[in-house]
């Protein structure tokens, strides 16, 4: 047990650096953007000499090296600096929006991997039988639609045709008031406040959301788990099990989905990162407040400070995942030990 | 002994679908065992003899099905049984331990959970009296400090101890039947004798019976009271072990016993005269007037004071078994070696796995670099040249090596002529196609592989024309020295009788020095005048290879002599 956690320190340490890269690329891929914030924000009828002035206010003048320690200096003091558009602190911007796609992703994973897993697991035992075929069905559909066309298609079936969903206007209807903030998502934080009826209202919102990113979600989980089960099964090791009369279930969970749950769990990873950015579009379309749509507004914009904001967030999102998923992986697998 | 059978195969048929159509893997087999009888059945790849195995408890693929015949059990009827029937059986009744041990264990649960897993599965423990009967188990196959190794993985064991795991699984539930699909094959020859009497003396002990599945025909003369000959997925010949070896009835089973190298045979007994036949006779060989010329004394190779160390693994968890982590120093896998070989000599190099032998001839082919020591090649110190650089010299044609596995060491995308091609055009700057392709296919007629079988890939050649290919390979550059490692242990008796009288010819046509790499003692003494015997790292002796291995010397050539598992082919 000692020897884990000296392991899982060792890989908290290595994740270090990426924070440091992560600080740096998101800086500079704010300054390869093309168009001038200066020229933006001084307006349509602003001549040379003002826009001069804006860019004196807004720091832009001084050489990237020192407009970099700058920033770097603010994050420190955990200033992410002023969105230009809004006037408000990025911080502050992102953190009443990140809970929102954070709900919506969280959502949308749960479903797939609901899904996903025993759709991949009962494909893998029963081999060219007609669950089979419904996940490949489902693989390549998930493929294959992009996430905006879904997200389209369902509300105009629920919303438009059967008049079944909500609006697809944002989190909550109007007519009903947010539940008072404590971890920012509106199912829990309704719950907390025993306000069941914004809790159904709140959950009528995410549910076209959720199946159009659950659907995308799902393809990459589902074939995964088919294909690691797969190999897991005609391991060694299963046949072992099977020969020592072991019983079925037994042999399915603890022998085989237990060996599987190594790469599904990457894949799991990757998928949440994928989903963070598939989000982009799906915040569009059901008008969700999250950090997706933000973004893209900041970068239309040129509004520098939303953007590495933005981008600064995610990368630290995707770290802390593949950070999550490979602790897990070393609880899991004793034989991780052996590589540090 | 001669119990009633309880346990009889009756005209056993099996086939499978394969893409190419219906296969029959088994054709009307038929044999019984009788209680605490111990049977053999042998036979070479594809003959059928897992097969059978896993028929009997259902563990075919899905592509496998029953199509004829009865297995009886006790009285019970196995073949085609529900599921739930063998679920009980297996394990239960009907054990089985199989090759590759440390494959055989799942990788991320500890050993003592896998064995108490299934006395559970069997109402044999409950949780609570689960580890305990475990350990008990770890203990009668005899893992020292079983409490602790309880919680140990697979991959922290030996190969050996992980099949003393696995027959501590196969055994737990005190059952009537093992199977033993090729228990040892992949373990050194010290590591299967003591893996074959732990399951002797524990059968014995509970008065099993136990179907041994093996390739080996001094194995299974050793250990079993009758042997059943399979091939092509027949019983070709089924008699008691005495009878077999003395006056084998089928052709097949003649020529299994001839094929398989005893003590006292001797290299052209091996193969049939039938086969010789086949062999070019004349085969047009440039005489090596260079070479010929030079003095035949001389030393080809000197190796001197050869060390290589690894640095040891500084493990953070405490694992007191583990002797390496208690002394920080690095880990001397070779240990001052030093020997010669004269030009036009064949050397064995025998140990145990772990003995250094690999890590030894690795270094002399020079893809690896010795810690310190020098290797005087060809009046050369080749020790000066980095393993890196070693592969851009001259030097590197004379030096070559025929690897272990046939299959993996060929490129799976080249065909068989491209790969014997590949060295002529690095090394030898043979790039004119019509050359090239007139020097390939002399190599192959050299190496008695049909010159239409050179557009084929890996996957479309036997096992013993891909030794060929590596054979031609090595030779295609003339080297002085060739480097045989296991060359001919992943291939059936029958073709490694072959294939090692084709190395014997061709050292003698060519005139080059083998360092033949090898545990099979039989093999070694066929092959090579003089042999060196390894145990961690060093040299234990050395001398003529009949003299050290009919009289060895020190303890530990005696204990891997007397490993080998003997039959006596027509014994007086």
């Amino acid at each position: 047990m000692q020897a884990k956690v000296l392991q899982i320190s060792a890989r908290l340490l290595q994740s270090l650096p990426s924070i440091l890269g992560i600080v740096v690329i998101s800086f500079a891929l704010t300054r390869a953007l093309p168009g001038d914030p200066a020229v933006y924000f001084a307006g349509a009828m602003a001549d040379q000499a003002s826009i001069e002035q804006v860019r004196q206010a807004l720091g832009l003048d001084k050489t990237l090296l020192e407009q970099f320690f700058i920033y770097a200096k603010n994050l420190l003091n955990g200033d992410l600096g002023m969105s230009l558009s809004t006037g408000r602190p990025v911080l502050e911007e992102l953190l009443t929006r990140l809970p929102a796609s954070i709900e919506l992703t969280l959502m949308g994973l749960g479903l797939s991997i609901l899904i996903a897993v025993p759709l991949g697991i009962l494909a893998a035992t029963r081999p060219m039988s007609w669950i089979d075929h419904l996940c490949r069905i489902l693989v390549t559909a998930g493929v294959s639609l992009p996430t905006f066309f879904t997200g389209l298609f369902l509300i105009y079936i629920f919303y438009y045709l059967l008049g079944w969903a909500p609006s697809p206007l944002g989190r909550l209807d109007i007519i009903y008031l947010p539940p008072e903030h404590v971890t920012g998502s509106y199912l829990i934080d309704s719950l907390i406040a025993r306000d069941m009826e914004v809790f159904w209202a709140s959950l009528k919102q995410l549910i076209l959301p959720t199946v159009t990113l659950g659907l995308f979600a799902l393809a990459p989980i589902a074939r995964m788990t088919r294909a690691a089960m797969l190999n897991t099964l005609a391991s060694d090791y299963i046949r072992t099990a099977r020969a020592s009369g072991l019983a079925e279930t037994k042999l399915l969970i603890t022998y085989a989905l237990r060996n599987a749950m190594l790469p599904i769990l990457t894949t799991l990873g990757m998928v949440f990162s994928f989903l963070l950015g598939a989000n982009v579009l799906v915040e569009k379309v059901f008008s969700w407040p999250g950090i997706g749509s933000y973004a893209i507004e900041a970068l239309v914009a040129s509004d520098y400070a939303a953007v590495q904001g933005f981008v600064l967030s995610m990368a630290l999102l995707f770290t802390f995942v593949n950070l999550l998923v490979d602790i897990i992986l070393t609880l899991i697998d004793p034989r991780v030990a052996l590589d540090s | 002994m001669q119990a009633s059978p309880f346990f009889s195969i009756n005209g056993l048929s099996v086939q499978f679908k394969t893409r190419n159509g219906i296969v029959d893997a088994l054709r009307d087999v038929s044999f019984s065992i009788g209680k605490g009888q111990v049977i053999g059945v042998v036979g070479e790849s594809g003959s059928g003899k897992s097969v059978t195995a896993y028929s009997v408890l259902g563990l075919l693929d899905r592509v496998g099905k029953i199509s004829g015949g009865t297995i009886t059990f006790d009285g019970i009827p196995l073949a085609n049984a529900p599921d739930k029937l063998l679920k009980d059986i297996r394990g239960r009744e009907i054990s089985m331990i199989f090759q590759n041990p440390r494959a055989a264990l799942n990788p991320i649960r500890p050993i003592g959970k896998q064995i108490a897993d299934v006395l559970i599965e069997h109402a044999q423990a409950t949780q609570a009296t689960a580890r305990g009967k475990a350990v008990e188990m770890l203990r009668t196959v005899k893992i020292a400090d079983p409490e602790r190794r309880y919680w140990a993985y697979p991959y922290e064991l030996s190969g050996g101890m992980c099949q003393r795991v696995v027959i501590a699984m196969a055994l737990a539930c005190n059952p009537r039947l093992l199977i033993a699909d090729e228990p040892t094959t992949g373990l050194d020859v010290i590591t299967q004798k003591a893996t074959m009497d732990l399951i002797q003396t524990l059968t014995q002990t509970r008065d099993m019976s136990v179907m041994l599945i093996t390739h080996d025909l001094g194995l299974a003369a050793q250990y079993c009271d009758h042997i059943v000959v399979m091939q092509q997925g027949k019983v070709v010949e089924a008699a008691p072990v005495d009878t077999l070896f003395k006056h084998p009835q089928h052709p097949y089973t003649q020529a299994l016993i001839t094929a398989s190298p005893g003590p006292s045979s001797k290299l052209a007994d091996l193969t049939p005269h039938q086969s010789h036949a086949e062999t070019p006779a004349q085969l047009k060989v440039q005489p090596k007037t260079q070479r010929v010329a030079e003095a035949q004394n001389r030393d080809l190779l000197e190796v001197v004071n050869l060390v290589k160390a690894f640095p040891t693994q500084t493990s953070k968890i405490a694992r007191p078994w583990k002797q390496k982590n208690k002394h920080a120093a690095d880990f001397l896998a070779v240990n001052q070696v030093s020997f010669r070989i004269k030009r036009g000599e064949s050397l064995g190099l025998v140990g145990q796995s772990g003995s250094g032998k690999s890590t030894t001839s690795s270094i002399i082919t020079r893809l690896l670099d010795p810690t310190s020591g020098d290797i005087i090649f060809d009046g050369e110190n080749i020790t000066q040249y980095p393993a890196a650089k070693f592969t851009h010299l001259p030097q590197r044609a004379n030096i070559q090596m025929v690897f272990q596995d046939p299959t993996d060491s060929l490129n799976p995308r080249f065909s068989a002529f491209d790969s014997i091609a590949q060295p002529l055009i690095h090394l030898k700057k043979l790039t004119q196609r019509q050359s090239l392709q007139q020097k390939v296919e002399q190599l192959a007629d050299w190496v008695d592989l049909p010159r239409a079988l050179l557009s084929r890939f890996p996957h479309q050649l036997s096992g013993g024309q891909k030794a060929r290919v590596g054979i031609a390979r090595a030779i295609a550059v003339d080297p002085l020295l060739l480097i045989l490692d296991e060359p001919t242990s992943a291939l059936d008796v029958s073709v490694q009788a072959v294939i090692l009288n084709l190395l014997h010819r061709l050292k003698q046509q060519m005139d080059i020095s083998y360092l033949f790499v090898s545990h099979d003692l039989n093999v070694v003494r066929l092959m090579c005048e003089r042999v060196i015997v390894m145990n961690q790292g060093q040299i234990v002796e050395a001398g003529p290879s009949d003299q050290v291995l009919s009289h060895p010397q020190a303890d530990y050539t005696r204990a891997l002599v007397e490993a080998i598992p003997h039959f006596t082919p027509n014994p007086v």
